[in-house]
This record gives C-alpha cells, structure tokens and sequence, in this order.
C-alpha cells in the first residue's frame, strides 16, 4: 500500500494484534502520521480548545449572549498545524478528494469516544456548501466526514448563495445573517459535522436553524479546531 | 448568436495559441465559449482517458494507477476519475475536457533588433553561441550545451533568442526551479528590452503566459501545446525534471513539430553522457568560465566528531579552525546543510560561537534559508547586497543563483542529499566575478563518499579540457 499523502510505500508492522485481528491498516504511512498533531491534553469543555481553563473565554462570550448559546459543545480532533494546512488546502481547495480517507479511523475513534452515548437516534448533519463552490470544487467535504459517522446522514441543511461582507457587529451578523436555510423540521438530536472550527459562528448559525425548527439538542464534531 | 460580440480573432489566438486549458481556465463567458467552439476555433479533447486497464492523464500524462482516484462529483452526479499527479494547477477529471487553440495561427513579431545586450562574449562562449544560432536556423531537434558553472549560458543564448526572435519565432526559456525564473527574468528583460516576457511560476504574477519569449517553471509547461519553436530548458539535470515524467512529457509536447530543444547543463546526468558518448545527442562543450579563471577545486576535511556535532545543532570543530585561515576572510560565505531542521537550528549556535570567537561582528548578519522559508526570496536578495554576511542553506541553493564572492563549506557532504551533480553545483557558488574568480571550497566530512570523488574528479576533468 502506497501512502496516501507522500506516496511512499506503507510497510505494516506485524505484530500479534493485527496478525489475530481483522488487520485494516491506515492509507497514511507513519512518517506524515508522526505530523498530524491531535488535540490532547486539557481542553475547553464547549469548543475543544487546548486550555486550562474549564471553559475558554470565547465560549464565556458565547455563554453570556444565551441566547446564542444553541449547541451543547464541539468536539474537535487535529490542531491546525502546517502538515494539517497543507492536507486541508489540497483536499478542499484544490479538491484532492481521497484525502479524506486519511481522517476516515480518526473521525470513527472520536465518534466513540465522545458521542456513542446518542447513538440510538443522533442524526449527523453537514454543514454544506453554496451551489457556487458545489461547482467549483464537486465535492463537500463536510459530507465526506459525515459519511464515516457510523450513525444516518441528512443534508437538511442548504446553504444561500452569494454570501456578502456587511458592515455589522459581530452580534448584529450573528442574529440576522444566518446564511443557511432549512427545508424540513426535525426531532433528534443533530451531531453537526465540519471540517475546521474556526470562530464557532457558522457551527451556531446552523445550531440555531436547527432548533427553531424542533431539535431537541445540537452536537458539533470538526476534525481540526482552527 | 452575433459576430460583433466577439473580441477581435487577433487577440484570441494571441490568448490561446499553443495552451492546453481545462474549461476552468479560460475566462470567457459562456456564449462566446460556444461559439468558439462551434468555429473549431478551439478543440477540446478529453482531459482523462482510457484505454483498456490504463489511464492517462492528457495535460501531465500520469498513468500510474495510485496517482488517480475515484470522486462522486457533484458536477455530472456521477463517480469517475481525477488525476491527483497534476492536481497543484487545478483537477483534471473525467468529464472534463482540455481545449487547444485551432483557430487562425497567431503571427508573432519579427523583431528587427531585440537584443539591446551590451556586453561581449568572449571566444569560447562566442563559439557555443554560434553553434547555438545554427542549430536554431537548421531547424535541428535537439542540442545539449555542457557548460561549466560560471561559463555564462545565459549569455551565451542571447544571440539564438535574438536570431530566432528576428525570424518571428516564439521562444521559451525554462528551467525546474522556480529561483531560476525569478533570477533570469530581469536579466533577460534588460537584454531584451523591447520585447514583451512574462515569467511563469506557481505563484507568479504574470499568468496569462502570452509573450512571444516566455520564462517558466516546466511545470507551466503543463498547460502548453505546440507552442514554442525554440525550447530552451536550463539545468536539464536538476530536481524535479530529470526525476518527474511529466516535466519531459509536458516540455516535449509544448514544442511545435518543427521546434529546437536546447539543454542546458553542467553536469548533465549519466543517461545524457552516455547519449552523448554514442554521438545520438548533439553537443557543444564550454569548459572554461567566462572569466578565463579555473574551477576552484574542493578541499576535503575529515571530521571524526562531525555527526556528533551536527546533531546538537554545532558546526564541526574543523570548520571552526578554517574559518579562522580563510585566505579572503572579506568573502562573504554560503554554508550548505543536509536539511531544514539543521538550517535553522544551527543559524543561533553558529551565530554566538563566532561572535564567542571575535570572528564575526554584530553589525555582520547570519541567516538560514530553504525551500519552506517564505522569506527566501528576500534572503537571497539580502545576501546578493551584502546585507547578510553567512548564509545557512539547504541545496535550494545549489544552483541558479550567483553570489560575486564568496567561499563554500558544505557539512556533512558525505549525506545522501550531497549526490556529485550537487557538490559539482554547490562548489561552482565560488569564484564568479572577474573581481575574485577564485573561492574556497571545503567539503566538511565523516568518511569520505564516492559522490565526492567523483565531483573533485570532474571538476579536475574540466579544468584540464579548459587547459588548465
Ligand atoms: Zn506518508
Ligand atoms: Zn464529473
Ligand atoms: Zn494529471
């Protein structure tokens, strides 16, 4: 097997584990594996943040405008390293599409750890893209993500075209430019999925949607927390 | 459909002629796209093909399997192939097309008097150029020009360019290495004042790629087709182009069938020589550098704590003792490394020894540079203007770029990244300008390598065809 990222030759290590087991080995060679650098340590109990402090003062922000407040808290996996920049740039942007097959292991790991609890009925939910980037890049890689989730997919959400810049506080954009809208109501709880978790706005808007229109509780699960 | 909506057809076919572009590319709208189209003005063949079990990629010509994937794409709803090889200039896919110009041919300018070049060559040069100019006039298909570093191809190709740009050809100088194109291009500007050259490299600002006298990466080359009647491609040898086959497929396939493929090299790899040697590959050799001085001859300097010290990021204690009987301790240096890491964890450690040993003042700067530096254009820059005293690198620096004086150490010169082509590069940094064509080259060792050998072999060879 050939490494998905630097196309070198992957050589298993055989060891009496995966000589027992089923051995499905990772398409990433241990070499680019050693880059990636998972988020570990104390972290923000809302949005994923290395920190000491329980909760980060982003998320106090969030937490003292409540009615913002709309999900129960984010996971994320990777920090945003420069192995992790480059692998987003060319997955997403230059639409490199196998990639996402290296987060394919990681994304199942942390679905388990952090959110088989909900499993029974947890819906996972991507955010999506405009129809402009759809055709520029033919491919969400949102979507992708949710597809590893070992729990039902529904695009629910849909996104409007031509986004524009305004000139409004961060709490005026927040409250009125919800660029998503939602084209049915739903009863179960959401497990959102994205690719990076930047500010935590998008993740809300879309939180936001969702319980307006009957979801009881919203989860976010983003491989790299920005 | 209305004919008046259409730009003038000159200005198209100065735009498309010769390029291979996928949709994507090609910043006209829809309509007049159509109608491009349904003139045969542009052709379109399909970017992805296949044949049986094997695919191809038709901008880079990538067929190995692992170098293409399968995507649900969103724009034809169907699952299908891309090519992963080219995908830093934009995705090919399966159900995407590449266009070529088929429209009227595009008339370049025959130039009356391009060159405004000052200078003069000297014999030996005068003699690679005039071969040059024959080679270019009798339509000949290949000529590998084998000059010693510091000979002055570059000037050397300036009668050809001028020769083949008076008889309205369109030319295209380029290189693997994008430090190359951004070294060349004020150069050959200055010698060509008058004609219009765009440089082309991942991230350059000319884009278009329309000048009758093109400077590109070979990469650029991708999106060309029959487009060039003089090919001109520099340090033929040099990574990637001589270790990618898309860079030779993509050159090749921007030529026109009646085109001359100068190479050039000075240390042109085996497959090249032994070409040579069976008289399939014509040549011509320039041993002598163009200030009539010889190569300096490498030194080497055994150092049995070298790898010791290197891995706690501190010159070997031998280069401590040279840099202290330097002949010129005015010549500024240029220190090659193994890797990035050492660059730049070495830069404070040598940094405080030197100043420790009062052989360097503060005002004198020390830095580190390689390939992932995004100050590495301006590092160069510092160093060419003296701003920088020593100068930490990786082999980004090997070639391509011409310092007026200064002395060479390289550590560690038996690693594997130190191959002879390099050391025969790295050692010909020093004794460029006419100023001070000699230059000290040390190559700092732990048991010496047959790489090595080969390079001081080489460089001796060369002197004595240069009748030294
Ligand atoms: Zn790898
Ligand atoms: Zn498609
Ligand atoms: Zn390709």
């Amino acid at each position: 097997m050939i490494c998905l990222w630097c196309y070198r030759e992957i050589i298993p290590e055989i060891t009496w584990s995966n000589l027992f087991q089923l051995y499905k080995p990772k398409p990433i060679c241990l070499d680019c594996e050693n880059e990636l650098e998972l988020l570990q340590g104390e972290r923000c109990r809302k949005c994923s943040r290395q920190t000491n402090k329980e909760i980060c003062s982003d998320c106090l922000w969030w937490d003292d405008n409540g009615a913002l407040d709309t999900i129960e808290f984010n996971y994320s996996l990777f920090a945003y390293n420069t192995m992790m920049q480059n692998m987003i740039a060319k997955w997403k942007y230059r639409g490199d599409y196998i990639l996402g097959e290296l987060f394919k292991t990681y994304m199942v790991e942390a679905f388990n750890k952090k959110f088989a609890n909900l499993k029974k009925d947890v819906i996972a939910v991507p955010i999506p893209l405009s129809n402009a980037r759809m055709k520029e890049r033919g491919f969400n890689q949102a979507n992708l993500l949710a597809e590893f989730l070992p729990v039902i997919r529904a695009d629910i959400l849909l996104r409007k075209d031509g986004e524009k810049q305004s000139k409004k506080n961060r709490m005026e954009r927040i409250l009125t430019d919800n660029p998503f809208f939602i084209q049915q109501t739903i009863n179960k709880p959401v497990l959102l999925v994205d690719d990076i978790y930047t500010t935590g706005t998008t993740l809300r808007h879309a939180a936001t949607l969702l319980k307006e229109n009957g979801c009881p509780a919203v989860y976010a699960i983003t491989l790299v927390r920005g | 459909m209305q004919d008046y909506e259409m730009p003038p057809l000159h200005e198209l076919s100065a735009r498309f002629s010769g390029k291979l572009l996928l949709r994507k590319e090609i910043p006209l709208e829809e309509t007049l796209f159509q109608q491009l189209l349904s003139l045969n003005y542009l052709t379109p063949k399909k970017a992805i093909t296949r044949k049986n079990f094997t695919y191809q990629c038709e901008r880079c010509g990538n067929q190995k399997h692992y170098l293409f994937a399968n995507i649900p794409c969103g724009i034809c709803k169907q699952r299908h192939l891309y090519c992963r090889k080219c995908i830093e200039m934009g995705r090919t896919s399966e159900c995407e097309m590449l266009y070529y110009w088929t429209g009227p041919q595009f008339t370049w300018i025959f130039h009356e008097n391009p060159c405004s070049w000052q200078g003069e060559l000297t014999d030996v040069q005068q003699k690679a150029a005039q071969r040059i100019v024959t080679a270019i006039r009798n339509k000949e298909r290949e000529l590998l020009v084998w000059a010693v570093c510091g000979a002055g191809k570059t000037e050397m190709l300036f009668p050809g360019i001028t020769d083949a740009l008076q008889m309205g050809k369109r030319v295209c100088l380029a290189t693997p290495r994008a430090d190359v194109v951004r070294e060349l291009q004020p150069r050959l500007q200055k010698a060509f004042s008058k004609v219009a050259i765009q440089a082309l490299y991942g991230g350059s600002k000319d884009k278009q790629g329309t000048a009758q006298l093109i400077i590109a990466t070979t990469h650029q080359l991708l999106r060309y087709e029959a487009a060039f009647d003089v090919m001109i491609i520099d340090e033929i040898d040099a990574f990637p182009y001589h270790a990618d086959e898309s860079l030779p497929f993509a050159a090749n396939r921007a030529t026109k069938a009646q085109c001359t493929t100068i190479y050039l090299t000075a240390t042109p790899r085996k497959r090249h020589q032994m070409l040579i040697n069976r008289k399939k590959l014509p040549h011509v050799f320039v041993p002598v550098r163009f200030h009539g001085q010889p190569l300096p001859v490498p030194k080497k300097t055994m150092c049995h704590s070298l790898k010791r010290d290197l891995s706690k990021n501190l010159p070997p204690a031998a280069f401590l003792k040279w840099i202290k009987v330097r002949q010129n301790p005015s010549r500024q240096l240029l220190i090659f490394v193994p890797s990035i890491t050492l660059a730049e964890n070495m830069k404070d450690h040598l940094y405080r020894i030197l100043k420790l040993q009062g052989h360097f003042h503060s005002i004198e700067k020390l830095d580190s540079v390689h390939a992932a530096d995004r100050d590495r254009e301006q590092k160069v820059r510092a160093f060419r203007e003296k701003e920088i005293f020593i100068l930490i690198t990786t082999t980004i620096l090997e070639r391509g770029v011409t310092f007026p004086s200064v002395d060479v150490a390289i550590f560690d010169a038996g690693h594997d990244v130190f191959d002879e082509a390099a050391l025969v590069q790295i050692s010909g940094r020093a004794g460029r300008s006419p100023d001070d064509p000699t230059g000290e080259v040390v190559f700092f060792h732990q048991g010496k390598t047959e790489a090595m050998i080969q390079a001081i072999d080489s460089i001796k060879k060369m002197n004595k065809r240069g009748g030294f």
